[in-house]
């Protein structure tokens, strides 16, 4: 590279609204149904037929545009954008293009030269499209609109990203704020998040933007970083050997690591937006938007501080626990039913990580109660059962709704405190294991920990080693 | 008539609207829509400096439904809408990205 070129990114993020019904008719957005099964003559573009605002789906947008600091657009509408392809029965999507819901926003992101405001453009309701199945052997597709109509909010930051690290950083602020809210999962994966990346690149210190390509396709964030990386290089490239960026869609490849352009310079899109006649406008009263910021929940920021003063954690388990609204919120109530904060905190970091990680979970898939948590750690504190047996039981608690006081008695778990039974087996033990006594009366202190490990399999994992320890000192 | 709609332009809003028009159908539309535009010059020549866009003639706001389902399985009734039908999915000639 002869010259310094800087990389210019702007975001459209999609995010998929965590409401029960779809934004303009009364079908349910529930995942997984028998293809059609949610769908009516609203959501499949029925002639006649006529949408409804969904008024969770305005209140989720405004709610995600306060967190963001943008400006509530108090009177606004939705228009029609037109174009023709089959997941689209209406032959025109229900978007906002003249007056958003929110505009003139921003969000902070931490660095490595320190925190950065990213602007954001503007956030406006529109409505998903159904899903396109193409069948290799026949000459037709196939599409289910069980996705037709299930409300979306779009995103759109301004140009101010100059790397792969500020959009990650953007994207998960984002996720962060918007899960914090309720408003969606933000599953990239599952497409309940979808990022397309505007890029262009300019010399460093130009004025100018450079022309842009804008990316799709992105399902995770290696795929972001990856997809950014290649672009950058591959729009460098066409720079240093004198040629010119064509503005166009491209679509990445995450498996070949490239992009290719999806739509030609022909098929030049002509939306012919105009206001949607079938949906009357929206007009916001200060006390609509006040009643959304009372019930704004406490952030993360906000959390952090609140767990360092309150429950006196270290910072490391802090970031872990709030990195995820679910896992802050068991976080909580475990400490909430009398748990002490550490203990629970460990939980959460060790074995529910480690689930999650094994499993490929998202932390926003933990199902196990608070309660159990709570109860667990409480039968471990009292020495009811021993370390090796929580872990155990805590793994089952995680996948089943299991009461661990009852599930310990009833799989016979519980520590053996019978002293006398105790003796017996450490007696067998040194009886058994003549040479490692010898190591440690020779003064091999770690031999003792064979011997431990030997009376705790005897007793069938059931005793408590501290007492063990303790017998086996006492006896040699 | 002021606005003369050039042969490319039909074409292209022929394109736009999925239409296949035959010549006379052309020159029919090409009058049509010349015609229009005359009537939005003539619309123009208003003065709406102080004036409000308007998208809706009637003053109604805020129509809104609350987040709960209304609408069971209806599947075979709404598939009876669908040109072809298999496995429950509309078909569809085949279309890729």
């Amino acid at each position: 590279m002869s010259k310094n070129y800087e990389t210019v990114i702007g975001l459209e993020v999609h995010v998929e609204l965590a409401t029960k019904t779809k934004i303009f008719c009364g079908c349910s957005t529930a995942f997984g149904a028998e293809p059609n099964a949610h769908t009516c003559p609203v959501c499949t573009g029925m002639p006649g037929s006529l949408p409804v605002l969904n008024k969770q789906v305005l209140e989720y947008a405004v709610a995600v545009g306060l967190a963001t600091n943008c400006d509530i657009t108090r009177y606004c509408k939705f228009d029609r954008k037109n174009y023709f392809y089959p997941d689209n029965p209406q032959n025109y999507q229900i978007s906002q293009l003249y007056l958003p819901i929110c505009r003139n926003g921003h969000v902070d992101i931490e660095t490595e030269e320190g925190t950065k405001s990213i602007g954001i453009h503007e956030i406006h309701m529109e409505e998903d499209a159904g899903k396109l199945v193409h069948d290799e052997w026949e000459d037709c597709s196939y599409v289910d609109y069980n996705r037709s109509g299930v409300p979306l909010i779009e995103i759109v930051s301004e140009p101010d990203m100059r790397s792969a690290d500020d959009v990650i950083a953007y994207l998960e602020k984002l996720k962060m704020i918007v899960q914090y809210l309720g408003a969606s999962d933000c599953k990239l994966q599952e497409g309940s998040m979808r990022a397309d990346v505007n890029l262009s690149i300019r010399e460093v210190g130009a004025k100018e933007f450079g022309t842009r390509t804008e990316m799709k396709n992105l399902n995770s964030f290696k795929a972001i970083r990856r997809a950014i990386e290649g672009e950058t290089e591959r729009q460098i490239d066409i720079i240093e050997s004198g040629e010119k960026v064509v503005q166009e869609t491209r679509r990445w490849d995450d498996n070949n690591g490239e992009s290719y352009a999806m739509r030609s310079k022909e098929d030049a899109q002509d939306y012919r937006y105009f206001p949607d006649p079938d949906l009357v406008p929206i007009s916001l009263s200060e006390e609509f938007i006040a009643n959304i910021k009372s019930k704004e929940p406490e952030f993360r920021n906000e959390k952090k501080l609140r767990y360092k003063e309150e429950y006196k954690i270290p910072d490391y388990d802090i970031e872990i626990i709030t990195e995820s609204k679910k896992m802050a919120d068991i976080f909580e109530k475990t400490v909430e039913l009398g748990a002490d904060p550490k203990k629970v905190s460990n939980y959460l970091m060790g074995e529910t990580m480690r689930i999650l990680k094994e499993k490929e979970m998202d932390a926003q898939d933990i199902g196990f109660k608070p309660e159990a948590l709570a109860s667990l750690i409480s039968l471990q504190e009292s020495k009811a059962i021993n370390g090796t047996v929580a872990k155990e039981v805590f793994e089952v608690l995680f996948f089943e709704d299991i009461d661990p006081e009852k599930y310990v008695e009833e799989k016979g778990l519980k520590t053996v405190n019978d002293e006398g039974a105790l003796r017996k087996t450490v007696e067998e033990v040194i009886k058994n294991n003549p040479q490692s006594v010898e190591d440690y009366r020779n003064g091999k202190e770690k031999a003792i920990g064979f011997l431990v490990g030997q009376t705790m399999k005897a007793m069938q994992g059931k005793a408590d080693p501290g007492s063990v320890n303790k017998m086996l000192k006492e006896l040699l | 008539m002021a606005n003369i709609i050039s042969d490319e332009t039909i074409e292209y809003v022929g394109i736009l609207a999925k239409l296949e028009l035959s010549d006379t159908e052309k020159e029919a539309a090409k009058k049509d829509m010349g015609s229009m535009l005359d009537y939005i010059d003539k619309l123009s020549e208003l003065n709406t400096d102080d004036i409000e866009p308007m998208s809706h003639v009637f003053p109604v706001r805020n129509v809104w439904r609350e987040d709960i389902v209304t609408n069971g399985d209806d599947r075979e009734n709404i598939l009876k809408n669908a040109p072809g039908e298999k496995d429950g999915m509309f078909e569809v000639p085949k279309t890729f990205d």
